[in-house]
């Protein structure tokens, strides 16, 4: 019989790849020979745009990198101005960083199961799981005003306190939630379909991941025993006690029970922190970071000058160079950040975790059925907005 | 200047690496309690392939690369910068190289794999040379594109490329990019 190698595109019209992204394919049958991923159609030049920027305008533009996880986003760029200007925030702030970002992990997490199992073929699974995003996605309309592009992360802390009712609500989805994860789990962890589409599927072994520089759970599945939260611990991760999970195979499947595990230690976080939640304020006292309540512009004339002088100007960060590391649902969201003095970043450079596991894409496929593609596409939880930024 | 204060890991580093790579001498940085060596793109590998391998470091992991362009700033415009990772040890250094504009740098693709697509970004947005890489082509902007837009001197509006493609209706651009000169018989 002879063969013939043929070159398709898959995407970007393929529903599993988000509408912007084009996967070169060289096929050979049902296998794949070489995948090569075109990305770029939403570049939208955000770096760029933060060069023109004021700190905290770009606050604006870093929601709209990961634009399923916006306040994780947020939490990453903020620890980085903070950390170059040499400021800690209250100890309540960094308690209600760590709850809304655990919550913004959940929601990632549940958007990622809903449409990674569509995209396999499961569809119940997809309606349960937006179910509980609701009740996550109601909490942060109650606290920031909105579902999505939240904007809540000041730098020097948050712009709103949480409210009672926000507190209360977030303890009863807490009850609720792990009954719900197991209901998920119990549609597809012993589903046969499930396991033949995801086991031994999208292979990567742990010393590889490293070298392609996966991170999150996409690491994890490997095995790999790397979590920013517990091997630099920010917000107040080492305040409370939660586990990492692992995976040992590398494939798909364990990808998948991690990001399910990670809904578990989520919960667990949020419960932590809401028992130990803090009083105190919730920004930095600091007139030349933060823009004064409105009370006091109505009193002070400093305080008018100081919001006069924030909102035209913004404020100067000292000359200087820093990375951080974040981990955020999808892996090390990192920038680094060059200031020469200004009120503007001088250079900000976004590490985003779609774009660098993008790169070891071809590594998963190769080999593999062009159903796989899809799998993979799934398993490694891309988001192109912050691929192309 | 104010004296650098390195922990005895951060003096451990700079001697094996001083010890291994010959002429060495790394312009040393601490900013924000983050080590920063500045070193010459003739001995980029060498030093790369010390900070992977030694068994005191194992910089596994490479977080990130990119470009900064220092235009009118510094002598030389352009700074390639790496962030290194050992995920076993738990700490981080960042390597600096500065380039003249024209000058490439050779390519890390072949210690950490990750350095593929970043070196891509590199070449696309920055119009940096890598030498070596296994296929040096644009990835964020397409592929016909003049000009790299991460550079200081490329406006932020853009130059008008966008209004040339062929997919753009005519009807649709802006009519600032293409004014209509009035000939002289009107």
């Amino acid at each position: 019989m002879i063969t013939q190698e043929l070159k398709i595109n898959m995407g970007p019209q393929h529903p599993s790849t988000h509408g912007v992204l084009r996967l070169v394919l060289n096929i050979d049958g049902e296998k794949v020979r070489k995948a090569e991923p075109r990305v770029g159609y939403l570049h939208r030049g955000i770096e760029k745009l933060s060069e023109y920027g004021s700190y905290q305008q770009v606050i604006t533009h870093i929601d709209r990198l990961d634009y399923i996880s916006a306040i994780t986003n947020e939490f990453a760029y903020t620890r980085t101005v903070e950390k170059l200007l040499g400021v800690r925030i209250p100890e309540r702030a960094e308690y209600v960083r760590t709850i809304v970002a655990e919550m913004q992990r959940i929601s990632s997490h549940l958007l990622w199961l809903a449409t990674h199992a569509l995209d396999i073929g499961a569809m119940t699974v997809f309606l349960y799981t937006f179910r509980e995003r609701e009740t996550i996605l109601d909490l942060f309309e109650e606290l920031t005003g909105a579902r999505l592009n939240n904007n809540y992360m000041r730098i020097g802390g948050v712009s709103r306190d949480l409210s009672s009712f926000f507190i209360d609500t977030l303890y009863k989805f807490c009850d609720e939630f792990p009954a719900h994860i197991e209901e998920y789990d119990t549609l597809i962890r012993e589903n046969r379909i499930w396991h033949n589409r995801t086991r031994g599927v999208g292979v990567i072994s742990a010393e590889e991941a490293v070298s392609y520089g996966l991170s999150g759970p996409t690491l994890r599945g490997s095995g790999v025993n790397w979590d920013i939260r517990k091997a630099e611990p920010y917000g107040v991760y080492d305040k409370v006690e939660w586990e990492v999970p692992l995976g040992e195979n590398g494939d798909v499947y364990d990808r998948y029970w991690i990001r399910v595990e990670e809904l578990h230690q989520s919960t667990k976080i949020i419960r932590q922190c809401l028992d130990q939640l803090p009083e105190g304020p919730i920004l930095i006292d600091d007139p030349k970071i933060v823009s004064p309540t409105k009370e006091k512009m109505n009193m002070e004339i400093e305080s008018l000058i100081h919001q006069f002088k924030l909102m035209t100007e913004g404020f100067r960060v000292p000359e200087g160079e820093v990375y951080c590391a974040t981990e955020v649902p999808k892996g090390e969201l990192g920038f680094y950040l060059v200031s020469d003095g200004s009120s503007r970043p001088y250079r900000l450079k976004i590490r985003a975790p779609s774009f660098v596991h993008l790169g070891a894409f071809d590594r998963m496929v190769r080999g593999g059925f062009v159903a796989d593609v899809i799998a993979v596409i799934g398993t490694i939880d891309i988001v192109l907005g912050e691929c192309d930024r | 200047m104010s004296e650098i204060h390195l922990s005895q890991d951060e003096e451990a580093i700079i001697a094996a690496l001083k010890d291994r790579v010959e002429k060495l001498e790394p312009a040393v940085e601490k900013i924000c309690g983050q080590l920063s060596l500045g070193i010459e793109g003739k001995d980029l590998t060498a030093v790369c392939r010390v900070l992977k391998e030694h068994p005191a470091m194992q910089f596994d992991y490479l977080a990130d690369l990119c470009g900064v362009d220092y235009l009118g700033k510094h002598a030389r415009r352009f700074q390639v910068v790496y962030n290194l990772y050992s995920i076993s040890l738990n700490h981080r250094v960042r390597i600096k190289v500065d380039l003249q504009e024209g000058e490439a740098i050779d390519s890390v693709t072949k210690i950490w794999n990750t350095a593929n697509w970043h070196e891509r970004e590199l070449f696309d947005l920055f119009g940096i040379e890598v030498l070596g890489h296994p296929d040096l082509k644009r990835i964020l902007m397409p592929e016909g594109w003049e000009g790299h837009p991460l550079r200081k001197d490329y406006p932020l509006q853009g130059k008008g490329q966008r209004e040339d493609f062929s997919f753009i209706p005519e009807n649709e651009r802006p009519p600032t990019r293409r004014p209509k000169v009035r000939s002289e018989e009107w």
